[in-house]
């Protein structure tokens, strides 16, 4: 008999098995090294934002400046990045450490991590148009030639995204820092009483959090060359879906990174699935949307049940 | 506690003190000249963030967290809607207007049933929802974009003395939601349930009935600012609902509305959105770019935070 909790554990790795079969049946084609490269590409700096909003929400907050974040990057990386590197990586570094300082400040001044991180939301679009007020600079060529690799075999978004989704778990899942970071989430009391300071575990979960949406915007610009202040506007929407599709919880600390990772990849799969049925590109948003619900109804039977078995 | 010291531990002076402050700087700037102008434009494009952050200040007094981010979706699909039915015709107005509000009233009612039936977080339900409205309304709305019937233009842009009617209208209608906030069972309801659900319930009111009309009434006042905005603006746009997922919560917590739940400030949201909107049109007049005023709002939103957090003994 499987039990509850393994069948919701399972339920992201179904939900993107059922998407990739039905694409596969729908557009053989796709079942290729060529055809998965293409449609997952895109899938790499999605991830990355989502595992940068899983770190967040694993300290029960929530980051709503991701995807003006991933823009800043991308308008950075073809810019200043390009023409003077020691500066460009300068200036990566003190945003994550601003990440980190208004994660430390959200704990020190108790305050609502939606309403902060909606200015910071502000303040970032606000950069990103001053450096970029157009699209346009240039990626670094590192860059274009990383997110163009070609690996033997697997194709490079996949491998990507397995090694990213598995470093990440068995970082939160298995080491000391990890269990703190999810403690902090759990019971911040606890974790208090136990000697830990919150102060500096959220400001370095939020640092975390940085680092993977510089990630996240220095992929993106691999992919698309130039930068834009408004390029990653809709990843704070797929950032949080991607968590929660991947079974992650709003609060307590309860997250899965290899989970997030497989929410994203199914996010980004199911545009070309649509693409494949002819659905009109207007329904694209939507049926994530219908993605998004279908799982989540799903997840509530099986919570139910178990609880019913229970 | 006199009169005055109580009003200035709440946030809703201070919102229109620096709204004034602003405006004052503005003019002073240019000499006096356009004050009365910059005003009326303050009023009628502050009017549409008022009328959202009505919707979005019942939202947020609900419950810890709780925040409706399908608002600039079923702004859209009121107006798409309401544009569509009305097909530039008079006669047809009144059908428009029930068709774009009986849309907007099945938006609220499916993210209340998404919350209830799927036991998920209102931030999560209505993120759900937003993507399959607006998918709906891009879908519906394809093609060319229609005016508005000459008669929805004329009360959206008309004005009195200066006054757009529009903003008369919604003083009007904040008036009557702070009034059932205060003296209805459903106003003391909210309040009672967004400060702790579990003992409104158990001191027999009804936490989920209010809910439900909670999120019905976001869902139509965000139709409401749709019909409004697609009669203003000239149609309405695919896009025309999206400065307001920020601007709604931007609003209501300047406004003193507490993220935390339980208690809600109507009148903060008119001086905050007046504030927004004066800050917006001095930094045009001083020669601000784009970048410059994106960053000020942000700061002034983390500071106001900050501020109120700490006025509140850290909620």
């Amino acid at each position: 008999m499987i039990n509850a909790k393994m069948l919701r554990q399972a339920l992201p790795f179904l939900s993107l098995a059922v998407v990739l079969v039905a694409t596969f049946i729908i557009q053989p084609r796709t079942m290729s090294y060529f055809g998965l490269n293409l449609m997952l590409q895109y899938a790499v700096p999605i991830a990355l934002a989502t595992i940068a909003q899983m770190f967040v929400i694993t300290c029960n907050d929530l980051d709503l400046s991701i995807g003006p974040f991933v823009g800043l990057v991308s308008c950075i990386g073809a810019t200043l990045l390009l023409d003077n590197p020691v500066m460009g990586v300068a200036a990566l570094v003190a945003l994550i450490l601003v990440y980190a300082a208004v994660g430390g400040l959200i704990q020190a001044r108790n305050l609502p991590s939606i309403v902060v991180t909606l200015g910071l939301a502000f303040i970032w679009l606000g950069i990103a148009v001053l450096i970029l007020p157009s699209p346009g600079g240039k990626a670094p060529q590192w860059l274009k030639s990383l997110m163009a690799l070609q690996t033997p075999i697997i194709p490079f978004p996949i491998i990507a995204a397995v090694v990213i989704g598995l470093v990440i778990q068995f970082a939160l899942m298995k080491t000391s820092l990890g269990v703190i970071a999810r403690g902090a989430g759990g019971n911040p009391v606890a974790l208090t009483r136990a000697g830990w300071s919150m102060f500096k575990t959220k400001a370095i979960l939020f640092g975390i959090a940085g680092f993977f949406g510089v990630l996240s915007g220095l992929s993106l610009l691999g992919l698309t060359t130039s930068g834009d202040a408004h390029i990653a506007d809709r990843y704070t929407l797929y950032s949080i879906a991607g968590v929660i599709l991947g079974g992650g919880n709003f609060i307590g600390g309860r997250v899965s990174p290899m989970g997030a990772v497989i929410g994203a990849l199914t996010l980004a799969l199911a545009g070309s699935f649509l693409i494949f049925l002819r659905i009109s590109p207007d329904w694209q948003i939507g049926a994530q949307g219908a993605i998004l619900i279908i799982v989540l109804a799903l997840r509530a039977l099986v919570t139910r049940g178990g609880q019913v078995a229970a | 506690m006199t009169r005055v010291t109580r009003l200035a531990r709440e946030a809703w002076p201070w919102t229109f003190l620096a709204a004034f402050a602003v405006w004052l700087a503005t003019i002073t700037y240019t000499g006096g000249q356009g004050s009365g102008a910059i005003l009326t434009a303050a009023l009628s494009f502050a009017t549409f963030s008022v009328i959202v952050g009505l919707g979005q200040m019942l939202v947020f007094t609900s419950g810890p967290g709780n925040v409706d981010l399908s608002i600039p979706a079923t702004i859209t699909l009121a107006g798409v809607v309401a544009m569509k039915v009305m097909d530039t015709d008079n006669a047809r107005l009144l059908i428009g207007i029930a068709a774009a509000l009986g849309a907007a009233f099945t938006v609220g009612l499916a993210n209340y049933a998404l919350i209830r039936v799927l036991r998920i977080p209102p931030i999560i339900a209505t993120l759900s929802s937003s993507f399959l409205v607006l998918s709906t309304a891009i879908s519906y709305g394809r093609g060319i974009r229609i005016k508005p019937p000459p008669l929805l233009a004329d009360f959206a842009t008309a004005r009195i003395m200066g006054v757009p009617l529009v903003a008369i209208f919604t003083v009007i209608l904040s008036i009557i939601l702070a009034q059932i906030l205060l003296r209805t069972v459903y106003g003391r309801s909210l309040l009672a349930t967004g400060q702790n659900a579990r003992a409104a319930w158990l001191s027999g009111l009804d936490p989920e009935r209010t809910r439900l009309i909670t999120y019905v009434a976001s869902a139509l006042l965000a139709g409401v600012a749709g019909l409004c905005l697609s009669g203003f603006s000239g149609g309405a746009a695919l896009n025309m609902g999206e400065e307001f997922l920020l601007a709604s919560i931007a609003v209501v917590v300047i406004g003193g509305t507490s993220v935390a739940g339980g208690k809600a400030s109507v009148p903060g949201i008119w001086g905050a959105a007046l504030f927004m909107y004066l800050l917006v049109s001095m930094l045009n007049t001083f020669g601000a770019s784009a970048g410059i005023r994106l960053i000020l709002t942000g700061v002034i939103i983390i500071a106001v935070i900050v501020a109120a957090t700490r006025d509140t003994g850290g909620r």
